[in-house]
């Protein structure tokens, strides 16, 4: 249904609209002097009233055929064979309603403008209709995104990853009481700088680093001598402006897909620097292939390369990858800093 | 019979902290001993073999083999299986955990009271065994811990024991499987591993867009076989790429023409 019927008041107004369409054409058809005022008023009325059903015919036409994804002479084609109708159902109706009045062959002189006018109408409620529509696209398009970036936030954070942290405290608490509460204080280091991420549109990549480095130093507690981290940070990089939560997801799929998956453990070598105006970074760890892994379903990755392509366009560009027992995921994406 | 006054236990996590915590809940429960600790899936499948415990306490994800593969590779012919208590972050494995047969199944963090309730379940388990007439036969660990896959979810390896090493056989490797009375020779890469679990008990485990079973006694995986042969009357053999033959039953050749066309 079209949308206008769903809202009352904006059908009011499209009918008054009419209205004064129809004033409009009862002068037009005044003008040339054949035909008396009230003779156009009784014409013009019914013929407005009928168009304005007619015009509201493309809506659907137009969502059948988007702008740019039907061909040019399809849509043409289309649109006019279907305006080309509109205008002769209008112009019989001109000659019913016109022999009701007994205007005889006093109509015929007008016949061409009605044919302009109703062509002009329908054509130019075509037009109408795809501004409308584009409209309502990219409105739902900004809604999409900031759907999928709230989601993509939310299941950043596991909540297995929880519960193993809290499972470690529980340990501690008894055997060193200390350290359960430094565990307790970067576990809420964490999460605090991962709050109010959602609202914000940039990070700097230092900040980025902080969150990653927060998450590392809760899973170190867990992992204990398992997990070792090199981090190596080209200070030039430090203010570059990166979608958040870019590069924790990596971090912590080098931990559950790799660290956990090696018995003594292994290394994770983050590296980031800028070149050529170009924030590279990579993350690199050791795995064991021969090891059951938690579902390689790479959602992580997905979601990561998703948000810096919605940013950076083509610009941006994302690889990961296994070599033998090595997993290296890699991205760049142009340094943008604060103006 | 009665049981033993302290149970012997075996610890299976690869978080040294968890382990801590399941040694500490253990000694204020009382009466159970812990004789091994691993921290992951191999270490986990010898200790137990060798060890004999009465009990193990299993964590799910762990390296080189998850909980549910080292639950298959537990040795059934030698006495009664121990009991299982899952230990675990994750409740999705809960069903399959239950359905594997286990004992309880404990959510971390959990409390001393929860973990005593889950030692108290696991003496009525072994208390009702003792009670049962041995005749009574129980479904092997392996084909326990088949049944708990989740339905529709082909498995990506086999894990097969043999004494105490473990092979693991990812499936684009395994070629065919052949029945042995109650135990299935998995043949990958021109040698053949056996495995205490029944061919029917595989079939299912094994993705049907990839393997048939062509025979009472044969599953074949469909990308090794080179040509169908008529052998007798109302027989064929399927002749695989390495030279093997196998016997192709009627209904297993019908299965045959439907996956790979007429031309079969």
């Amino acid at each position: 249904m079209h949308p206008l019927f769903r809202n009352k008041r904006w059908f009011a107004a499209y009918l008054a609209l009419w209205l004064v369409l129809a004033a409009a054409l009862a002068a037009l058809l005044h003008l040339p002097g054949a035909l008396e005022w009230h003779e156009t008023m009784a014409l013009a009325g019914p013929l407005c009233l009928f168009f304005a059903f007619v015009c509201l015919t493309p809506w659907y036409m137009c969502r059948q055929l988007p702008l740019w994804s039907a061909g040019i002479a399809e849509m043409l084609s289309y649109h006019l064979g279907a305006a080309v109708l509109a205008t002769a159902l209008w112009v019989a109706l001109a000659r019913v309603v016109a022999s009701a009045l007994a205007l005889g062959v006093r109509l015929d002189p007008e016949i061409p403008h009605l044919i302009a006018v109703g062509l002009l109408l329908y054509l130019l409620s075509v037009a109408l209709h795809y501004m409308a529509l584009a409209a309502e696209e990219s409105r739902q398009a900004v809604l999409y995104a900031r759907e999928a970036e709230l989601r993509a936030l939310k299941a950043q954070i596991n909540p297995h990853f929880l519960f193993n942290c809290l499972n470690s405290i529980a340990a501690l608490t008894t055997s060193d009481p200390g350290r359960a509460r430094e565990m307790c204080i970067r576990l809420a280091d964490f999460l605090r700088s991962t709050l109010g991420l959602g609202e914000r549109a940039s990070v700097a990549w230092h900040e980025e680093l902080d969150l990653a480095q927060a998450y590392l130093d809760v899973e170190q507690v867990r992992f204990g001598s398992r997990l070792q981290v090199q981090v190596q940070v080209d200070e030039a990089c430090a203010d570059c402006l990166v979608p958040p939560l870019v590069l924790q997801p990596l971090i912590e799929n080098a931990v559950k897909h790799g660290i956990a998956t090696l018995v003594d453990g292994g290394i994770i070598q983050v590296h980031s620097r800028v070149q050529d105006g170009l924030l590279e970074v990579s993350v690199e760890n050791g795995f064991d292939p021969e090891s059951p892994s938690p579902r390689r379903n790479g959602l992580g990755l997905r979601n990561v390369r998703t948000r810096l392509e919605r940013r950076f366009g083509p610009s941006a560009r994302l690889d990961a990858g296994a070599h033998e027992n090595r997993f290296r995921a890699e991205f760049t994406v142009p340094c943008r800093r604060m103006e | 019979m009665s049981l033993p006054a302290s149970l012997r236990a075996v610890i299976v996590d690869d978080e040294e902290l968890a382990r801590q915590l399941l040694r500490e809940y253990l000694w204020e429960a009382g009466g159970v001993e812990v004789v091994g600790e691993c921290g992951d899936g191999f270490d986990a499948v010898k200790a137990i073999g060798e060890l004999k415990p009465d009990l193990v306490f299993l964590d799910v994800q762990m390296p080189k083999l998850d909980g549910f593969e080292v639950l298959e590779l537990i040795e059934p012919s030698t006495g009664p299986p121990p009991s299982v208590i899952f230990v675990t972050a994750y409740d999705q494995y809960a069903m399959r955990a239950f359905e594997a047969n286990a004992v309880d199944y404990l959510l971390k963090p959990f409390r001393l009271d929860r973990f005593k309730k889950a030692l108290d379940r696991a003496r009525e388990r072994m208390r009702a065994r003792l009670g049962e007439t041995k005749a009574a036969p129980e479904m092997t660990p392996s084909d326990l811990a088949a049944a708990a896959r989740p339905p529709g979810h082909a498995v990506e390896r086999i894990v097969v024991r043999d004494g105490s090493k473990v092979h693991i056989i990812p499936i684009a490797k395994l070629d065919y499987v052949e029945a042995q009375d109650d135990y299935a020779a998995l043949h990958s890469e021109r040698k053949s591993y056996l495995k205490q679990q029944t061919i029917a008990t595989l079939e299912t485990q094994l993705d049907p867009r990839r393997f048939v079973r062509i025979h009472r006694s044969y599953i074949v995986n469909l990308e090794r076989i080179a040509r169908i042969e008529p052998y007798a009357k109302d027989s064929r053999v399927a002749v695989l790429r390495d030279g093997t033959q196998l016997p192709v039953s009627r209904s297993g050749y019908a299965k045959l023409k439907e996956l790979l066309g007429e031309n079969a």
